[in-house]
């Protein structure tokens, strides 16, 4: 099958800095869910960022960044305009920033359709609220008319992947989609788009800080330490990460009914900024 | 060591109400939690129970005093709170020095020079830093900073505003662990507020879990793994958070 996305030795090092965020990222996405994980600061946003071309002032250089047939290094904007929203979409953190406030939560959401549809208001409308009953909301009509604000977390999150997903894309990028949310909520938000992503067949990169949560929810995992990927394997196989900067970030979590000793802690090294087949 | 009584406190904001008659007792020397949903009146408990906030209705003892009756400079000299983004919390302007000297300075403690570094090394920074900015600190060290401020007045009880929830796994496993080493020394009574059940359960002897501003049911550490919750709100809480921990 061919890849969706095909990232080749990516670099990205934004306007004034002296070094570079990302450096020399590979990889290679098909129809599966794939994890970036790290610590604030390792340059897993700037990857998806890059990855939408929403990046103007850095210097971007890559041997190859393909998604589909569209080349993205060179692809002008213009294109660009055409895929982003449309055949690739994002998912933000937090839905109080990323919804527009003084906008019906519905309207956004049709509104995002019909920028890449040509359809009229209503089969947008009618579009719109069969997306808000797929993410489980059960009152379709009635959110459709509600402003953001008077909307939970949870429920501004799933206008968000409904907004995200009415378009049918092809990748979608969920940048810490359920940081914001409420434990009790966090799941279903989860389930929903973790359902929707599988039988739509899309492919998933999901940015995290949490492990275990990319652990449940992916295919396979990048894990990325100052702005390089330290090691990628199979989400299954987390457990036996052979870097020792994946092992520390899993044994630092806090778990309910542990040992309640003294968490082990990082102890950073200058060899971690080196990818893992070259210390061999 | 003091221990903390809080009882029937309420508060409004405007026409909504947001604590309903809230009661419960911390003992000296013990670290507490407070779990819930955003919304649910957590952190609005610390601020009305350190005075931030001074509208609100019932009575906070902490010690043998009222804090309302406490002069100012006891009630600081009591209680210290550290706040949940060290990138908020802390002066950007001002260095290390003048964030941590300041309440020395205004309690008018002798010797501050010594107790600058003892603070730091209390929290393993080094000395060094006191000549930094905020800005020259990363996230971990800023709540360490954050932290040092809290002790240097040599509080009894530390109110911790979800201390690591801006941090990283592996920064917030170094905070963890400082926060249980000072407790040991220096016998800290700890009340915690946290949206994360495995932090309270690695943290906290106890925990009280609030919903809609309102204590639903106070519970033993223990109870998380051993099924002790006997109101549907609580189990809800902990099982959703057990779920996703082994979901995961």
């Amino acid at each position: 099958m061919d890849p969706v996305l095909d990232i080749q030795r990516l670099s990205i090092r934004y306007a004034g800095a002296p070094a570079p965020a990302v450096r020399d990222v590979s990889f290679t996405l098909g129809r599966e869910r794939l994890g970036i994980v790290g610590e604030s600061g390792s340059g897993k946003s700037t990857v998806g960022r890059a990855i939408m071309r929403l990046l103007d002032t850095a210097e971007i250089t890559a041997d190859r960044m393909q998604f589909e047939e569209v080349d993205l290094l060179n692809a002008p904007e213009r294109k660009m305009l055409d895929v982003r929203g449309k055949r690739m979409s994002m998912i933000l953190q937090d839905p109080k920033f990323s919804l527009n406030p003084i906008q019906r939560c519905g309207h956004q959401i049709a509104e995002a359709y019909r920028t890449h549809v040509r359809c009229s208001k209503s089969e947008a409308r009618a579009r719109a609220i069969a997306m808000l009953e797929q993410v489980h909301i059960r009152d379709p009509e009635r959110v459709y008319d509600l402003y953001p604000h008077e909307v939970s977390g949870g429920m501004g999150q799933r206008v968000m992947i409904a907004m995200m997903l009415l378009t049918d894309p092809d990748l979608v990028i969920a940048d810490e989609p359920t940081s914001a949310l409420d434990v009790t909520v966090r799941l279903q938000v989860l389930r929903i788009l973790d359902g929707l992503v599988r039988d739509k067949g899309i492919g998933l990169i999901m940015i995290s800080h949490d492990l275990n949560l990319v652990r449940a929810f992916c295919d396979r995992v990048l894990i990325m330490y100052a702005g390089r990927v330290v090691e990628a394997l199979d989400a299954r196989d987390l457990d036996n990460a052979q870097h020792p900067y994946s092992r520390g970030l899993l044994a630092a979590q806090p778990r309910i009914g542990g040992t309640r000793e003294p968490l082990p802690v990082l102890a950073r090294q200058d060899s971690w900024l080196e990818p893992l087949e070259a210390q061999a | 060591m003091k221990p903390i009584i809080i009882d029937r406190l309420s508060i409004s904001f405007g026409p909504i109400r947001v604590l309903h008659d809230v009661s419960f007792d911390v003992t000296a020397g013990e670290c507490f939690g407070l779990v819930g949903e955003s919304g649910s009146g957590k952190s609005t408990i610390l601020r009305c129970a350190s005075m931030l906030t001074d509208i609100w209705d019932g009575t906070v003892r902490i010690g043998e005093h009222d804090v309302r009756k406490m002069p100012v400079a006891e009630r600081c000299r009591t209680v210290q709170m550290v706040f949940q983004d060290p990138y908020g919390s802390l002066h950007p302007r001002h260095s290390i020095r003048t964030a941590l000297d300041e309440g020395l300075r205004i309690n008018g403690f002798d010797d501050r020079e010594a107790r600058l570094a003892q603070a730091m090394r209390d929290v393993g920074l080094p000395v060094e830093f006191l000549d930094r900015y905020p800005h020259q600190l990363s996230g971990g060290q800023r709540q360490r900073v954050a932290i040092a401020r809290a002790l240097i007045l040599e509080p009894d009880v530390l109110f911790l505003d979800e201390p690591t929830s801006a941090l990283d796994v592996s920064v917030q496993a170094e905070v963890l662990n400082l926060l249980v080493r000072l407790q040991q020394e220096k016998g800290f009574t700890y009340l915690m507020v946290s949206h994360d059940l495995a932090v309270v359960d690695h943290m906290c002897d106890r925990f009280a879990i609030m919903q809609h501003g309102r204590i639903v049911e106070v519970l033993d550490r223990d109870a998380i793994t051993g099924g002790g919750a006997t109101q549907p709100y609580a189990k809800q809480l902990i099982d959703a958070s057990l779920e996703y921990e082994r979901a995961i």
